[in-house]
Order: structure tokens, then sequence, then C-alpha cells
């Protein structure tokens, strides 16, 4: 009875909070509405495009190569793998293929990537989730990555190593016995963090049962990667479609159980031990060979050739004045990069400039079901429901 | 008490400053107040794009921001500085500038990366061609992204700005 | 543990594109333009009036059960084609590893067409991104307003006759117009050294 008294002194009605554009959890320029009743959520509403650059447009006005660097720029993250993916789609356009090699190279440092993308992820997450030591402890393997990343081509972060065609250029003996002694140490770095965060009983009271999403319905709602994953979904694109050098390599793929926080951080941590093993096969079965492919018509010869040679000089002068000769048509090729699935989808109308070029970003996809996995759940779990999704607003807005 | 300086050994260490050996500094209040400022730059936390990155990167622990006495502070009313890194557009323009609006004088703005100095690669219909069309800029630190290292050129830079400024603590400007 | 590593292995049991082509032409045969074929990659052309019906028939027979959507785009084909817009949509099934391209054709007089939001919850953003970029309305979408570029901009940028560097600095969205003016208005009370 005296509740029902309180309740009739007592009036509550919902309130709209902004999460706004700037916060200190660096996921960029997301902006969340909040409609909340007490703590508990009722409604999330994200507004995105505070970093919409118009790449689309842009790729429309140059021409397939100079159309690359900014592929870097959108998942800044894991420039590797959206250069891979482009690389990957362009090809397919051109009816080229990369030498043996290249593929190789390729894989491995998208699988660099893949670390330095889980690596960015855990820091972070765990920086928003309250566990400040993981952060500075994942910085310093990240730096080890962007280090040996300035090994290979001289640019830690916007790298435009993988070209149309294969890659920039040869790796050499140091950085295979540099990349050699990081996989060897990887692992036990890597059960420092679980050591830290695993068994922790915040971390477990803070990720287990939320953002819970069953796998007809993440289907669904179009989630891919390990966003997928963790509900028990076994779609992974270097298995279904195999691009590069993933079908020659051994690895396994972890799937989830429960659709929760928890199982999605689990399936990262292992796909991260899994990327090691995949670069240490590659060391070991890394071919001899030229590193980009030999279609004058589509790549760029080499710079000694141009010098030298007429017929080499006047195919650099047209493929880098008007673009190479493309055949009309369209394609739609996807590539698995850390966050999901990356899709591009060109049409090509003869000239040497994309007609339309379309990013399918996971990113954008995957902030799209914030609204689903935060009902329910407190103000406190939005913060962990936005990690665990993982998104990165560079490649979101495009 | 008085001192009669024309006695004692009075050491001049730079120029403006006299020691009056051994703890005694004698100097002008613009230098004592620049070099509590620059010493303590607080930044807010505006990564935008790519370049926030590499400055998480410049304040972690390899390349430590720490060590300049540069914490990030995650409020605005808390901090002297913005570093705008990343790319400006036309949507989030007034954002940056409330932002800017909100933090207490004496402020500096520190543009990084191209996108923010001049609008980088992005010459299209929702870049904002440069941060300084809206805001008063003090250091441009260009790179696509810059090296944390450029980043830590860029701040002392800003402070030895702050270093030569008159009379900016005064009522009486 | 609740996640387990697990080595996929995949069976090639799917049909191929050609077939599943094939499938749609004789479920749906007067709604079926053209069926374009480039490097291994099908596309079928279809009119709009009947998408969602074709839509769901890939959704649910159990033969096909296009159940991914990866992508809804659109391309304008300003004095290329007779129709301007075609709505892409490309679709993947997961337990059958099959996939298949459809373009629906919206004229520019009138751009309008169905949303598939009923069957895939997840074409919410992707139909909203299309109407940003293009203006093509998806009538029965719960919330359609503009995504990537603020609510009240004027134009819709991917159409080919949209100029890539913006509209004219007089013609600009009013909302940074004004904060350029209010920048130079407070520029007086800034420290000049």
């Amino acid at each position: 009875m005296i509740q029902r008294e309180a309740e009739k002194i007592f009036e509550t009605r919902e309130l709209n909070v902004n999460m706004g554009p700037q916060h200190p959890a660096t996921h960029g320029v997301l902006r969340l509405v909040l409609d909340i009743d007490g703590e508990t959520i009722v409604k999330v509403t994200p507004y995105v495009g505070y970093l919409h650059r118009g790449i689309e447009k842009l790729g429309e006005s140059l021409s397939y190569f100079q159309a690359l660097p900014l592929t870097d720029r959108m998942d800044y993250v894991s420039a590797m793998s959206n250069n891979i993916g482009y690389c990957v789609a362009v090809e397919k356009l051109f009816g080229i293929e990369a030498p043996e090699r290249a593929k190789f190279i390729r894989t491995m440092v998208g699988e660099m990537s893949r670390i330095a993308n889980h690596l960015l992820w855990l820091a972070t997450h765990a920086l928003d989730i309250g566990a400040m030591t993981v952060f500075l402890y994942c910085f310093r393997e990240r730096e080890w990555i962007l280090e040996l990343y300035e090994m290979i081509c001289g640019a830690r972060l916007t790298v435009t190593y993988p070209r149309i065609g294969g890659v920039r250029n040869d790796i050499s003996q140091e950085f295979l016995d540099s990349l050699y002694k990081f996989t060897e140490e990887f692992p036990s770095r890597v059960l420092e963090y679980e050591t830290l965060i695993d068994q922790n009983r915040i971390w477990l009271r803070r990720t287990k049962g939320i953002g819970v999403i069953s796998a007809e319905e993440a289907v669904n709602w179009g989630m891919t990667g390990p966003t997928l994953r963790g509900s028990g979904v076994p779609y992974d694109i270097r298995k279904h479609m195999p691009y590069d050098a993933y079908d020659k390599v051994e690895f396994d793929v972890p799937i989830g159980t429960e659709g929760d926080t928890y199982d999605r951080y689990r399936c990262r941590m292992l796909e991260m031990r899994q990327s090691n093993k995949i670069i240490r096969q590659c060391i070991e079965k890394l071919p001899l060979g030229p590193v980009m492919a030999d279609a004058p018509k589509f790549t760029l010869p080499p710079k000694d050739y141009i010098l030298k040679d007429m017929e080499h000089l006047i195919h650099q002068f047209m493929l880098i004045t008007k673009g190479p000769i493309v055949p009309e048509g369209e394609i739609y090729v996807a590539t698995e990069v850390p966050k999901g699935e990356l899709g591009f989808y060109f049409v090509s109308d003869g000239s040497g400039k994309p007609y339309r070029m379309r990013v399918r970003a996971p990113s954008f996809i995957h902030a799209g079901c914030l609204p689903r996995l935060c009902v329910g759940h407190l103000v406190a779990d939005v913060i962990a429901a936005i990690g665990t999704i993982d998104i990165v607003l560079g490649e979101c807005d495009r | 008490m008085l001192i009669d300086t024309s006695t004692v050994g009075l050491v001049e260490v730079e120029e403006g400053t006299k020691i009056l050996p051994p703890n005694v500094i004698i100097t002008t209040l613009d230098k004592f107040i620049n070099w509590g400022r620059l010493s303590s730059i607080w930044p807010t936390t505006f990564g935008l794009a790519c370049c926030a990155i590499e400055m998480m990167a410049a304040g972690a622990a390899h390349y430590d921001f720490d060590r300049f006495g540069i914490i990030f502070r995650g409020s605005p009313r808390q901090a002297d500085c913005m570093i705008v890194a990343g790319t400006v557009t036309k949507k989030m323009a007034p954002v940056v500038r409330r932002v800017y609006d909100q933090i207490p004088e004496p402020r500096y703005v520190v543009a990084m990366g191209s996108c923010a100095c001049t609008g980088g690669i992005f010459r299209t219909y929702s870049t904002v061609q440069g941060c300084d069309t809206f805001l008063p800029v003090d250091v441009y630190v260009p790179g696509c992204p810059p090296r944390p290292e450029t980043l830590l050129e860029g701040m002392m830079l800003l402070q030895e700005k702050i270093r030569k400024e008159q009379a900016r603590w005064s009522p009486w400007r | 543990m609740a996640v387990t590593e697990v080595r996929i292995s995949i069976h090639p049991d799917g049909l191929s594109p050609k077939d599943i082509a094939e499938k749609i032409k004789e479920q749906f045969p007067d709604q079926v333009v053209d069926i374009t074929e480039f490097r291994d990659q099908v596309a079928v052309i279809v009119k709009r009036d009947n998408i969602v019906e074709i839509c769901r028939y890939l959704h649910d027979d159990p033969h096909l059960s296009l159940d991914h959507l990866q992508d809804i785009t659109a391309v304008d084909y300003l004095n290329k084609k007779d129709v301007r817009f075609e709505v892409v949509y490309n679709l993947y099934s997961i337990r059958y590893h099959h996939k298949i391209r459809i373009r629906a054709q919206v004229p520019e007089n009138d751009p309008e067409i169905d949303s598939v939001v009923p069957i895939w919850v997840g074409a919410n953003w992707h139909e909203r991104e299309c109407f940003d970029m293009f203006g093509i309305v998806f009538s029965g979408h719960p919330d359609l307003r503009r995504i990537l570029l603020p609510e009240d901009w004027e134009g819709h940028p991917l159409r080919k006759d949209y100029p890539l560097e913006g509209p004219e600095p007089d013609k600009d969205w009013p909302g940074f117009t004004e904060v350029l003016k209010r920048s130079k208005e407070l520029r007086e009370f800034e420290w000049e050294g």
C-alpha cells in the first residue's frame, strides 16, 4: 500500500539524453540519442554522417589507380585489408591475377592488419569498460606491427602497399626475420591480455548477457564478421569464397554459441591466435617469383623498364593519363576484413574511371544494429555494445 | 625587507632571468606564467578520423605525451587546447565551433593532418576545405597522417609560441 | 568454453548463378527484362512492380534460401539507358554458398519502389542511404530520412548531374554558412598576440 501511495506522488517521465558526436570514447564521431526510463533504455537512435567525405563520388572522377589511396582512409585502423579488398575486386573486374608470391605477401599483411585491428578494438573496448592497463599493453604490440609496416613500405597507418596486380615492392629477408620473431612472441602477449580480463569478475558482469542476438536475427539484420560468428553462424568469406592464398593455408574459424558480448570478445581473441598461425604458415610457404602481374594493359610496368624501353614508356603514359581500357560490365566482390564483410561493387562503362564505385562497409550495417542490441539494457551497457560491434566511423560514413 | 641587488652576486641565467644563489629566482611575470602554461597544455580529445589513431599512438607508451605535461581531458571546459585531428565535414562544423567556444581562454588550436589544414585529398561537396575557415588556428601540422613525432614537434612549436606571449594573463590587454 | 574453433569445410552443393536466374525467370516470366553475365556473375534485370514478391520467393524458397542481403545500392545511368535509375540487390546464401544479383529499373519521372524491410530488417539503413544519395523513395519504409548528409540538405549528390565540389558558396547548406558568419563576428574578440 505504501508503494501505491508512492506511485501516486512520484511522476516519472522518459528522458532524452544526447551522447554527442564528441565524446571521450574514441570511436569517432557517432551521435546517439537515448530515450531512457530511469536507467533502462527504451529506444536508441544513432545519427551517423559526421564524417561523410564523399568517397564514392570522388571515386567516379578518379581512375582506378588514383582511387586506391582513398580506400586506406576508410577503415583507418586496418588499412592493408581495405587495399586488399579493393585490389581483389578490381583485379577480378580487369580479369588479371596477381602472382603467387604477391598473393602470399598480401595474405601475410592482411592477417597482420587483422591483428592490429583486433588489438586496437581490445584497447578501446577495455578502456571504455574500465580496464585501462590493457590499452597500454595493446598499443605496445600495435607499435611493433606498425614498425613492421614501416619496414616494408615506409608508412605506418595509411599504407598503399597492395596494388592492382600485386604489391608495390618486394620484401626483404630482414622483414621476414622480424615477423617470424613477432609470431613467436605474440601468443604469450595474448595470454597476458587474457590473464588480465578473461576471468575478471567485473568484465564478466559487464559483458555476459549484454547485446544478445540469435543467429537468424543476426543474419536478417545483415551482420557479418566476428559480430555474426559470435551468434553461431559459420560465415567467413575466407572459407566461403577464398581469395589470395587463403585456400593454401590451414586455419580454424572461432564460432560462438550465446551471441552475447562475451562470445564476440572470445571470437576475436581466438582470431588473433589464428592469424598468428596463418602468418607463420605464409612465411614458411612463401614462393619465389615476381610481385606484380605481367599484364601491360592493366598494371604499371617496373620503373627501370620504363627508363629503357619505348613500349613500356607508352604503356605507362597511357595508363596514367587515360586509365586502363576496361571491358563494360559490373562486378561485386567481398573480402573478409577484420570488421566483417567489405564489398566492392563496380560498374564499368569502358573508360579508365569507374562509372559507379560502391563500398559496402560493415561498420555502416553494424551501426544500424545498435537499436536492436541496446534495448532493455542499462545506459552503461550501451558503451559495451558500441565496443562489441567494432565500428569505425570513417568506414561507416565513407 | 628590500635587497640591494648591486652588492649581491646576481647570476643571469638566460635573458631576463636572474638567480640569486642558491634558491631565489628573479624573473618577469610574463616568463613565469608562460612557463607554467606551456608545461601543462591540456588538450581536449577531438579525434575525428585517421589522425586520431596517430594522436592516440602519440599519447600511448612509445611516444609519450605525458612527459611534456600533456594530459588529454574529456571535457572542453577543463582543457586549454584543441587538437583538430581529422577531416572536418560540413555536418560536423557547427559541433567543432561549439566545442571551441566552450574552452575557456587562453585557448589554442592545433590543426593536425592535411584534412584539418586544407581539406586534404577530399575536395568534395561535404568536406570543409580546412578548419581555419571558421577557427583561428595556431599551429598547422601537415601529413597524412603525421607521425607521432611530427605531432610532438607541433606541440613544441605551440610551446614556443606560448613562451613568446606578452601580457596575456593581464586584464589590461 | 562457449566459443569453439571450427574447421569449416565447404561443400559445393549450391546452384550455379545461371540456374538461379532461370528459376526466377520461370517463376516470374513477365517481370524479368534481361539476364546478363560478366566474369561468372549473373545479374537479373527486373521491373520494379513486384520486387517484394521476387525477394520473398528468393528468401523463403528452401532450395534457394538467399538469406544474406549483402548490399542494396543504386546506379544512375543518365543518358546511357532508357530507364535512369537501377536499384541493385546483391544476395547470398550462407547455407548453399550461391549468389545472385537483382537489378530493378526505376524511372526518373517517378523514382519510387517498394521497400524490402519486411523481409530483411537490415535493409533499413541501405535504403535510407539510397534515398539520401539518389532521391529514390522507398514506399513502406518505416523511417525514410537522410542519413549521411544533414537532414535539410538540398540535392542528391550521387546523381550524375550534381557537381563534385558541391554547390556554390552562397547556395551552400545553411548550417555551415551560419558557422562561417558567426566565426567572422567573433573574430574581433580573439587574442591578437
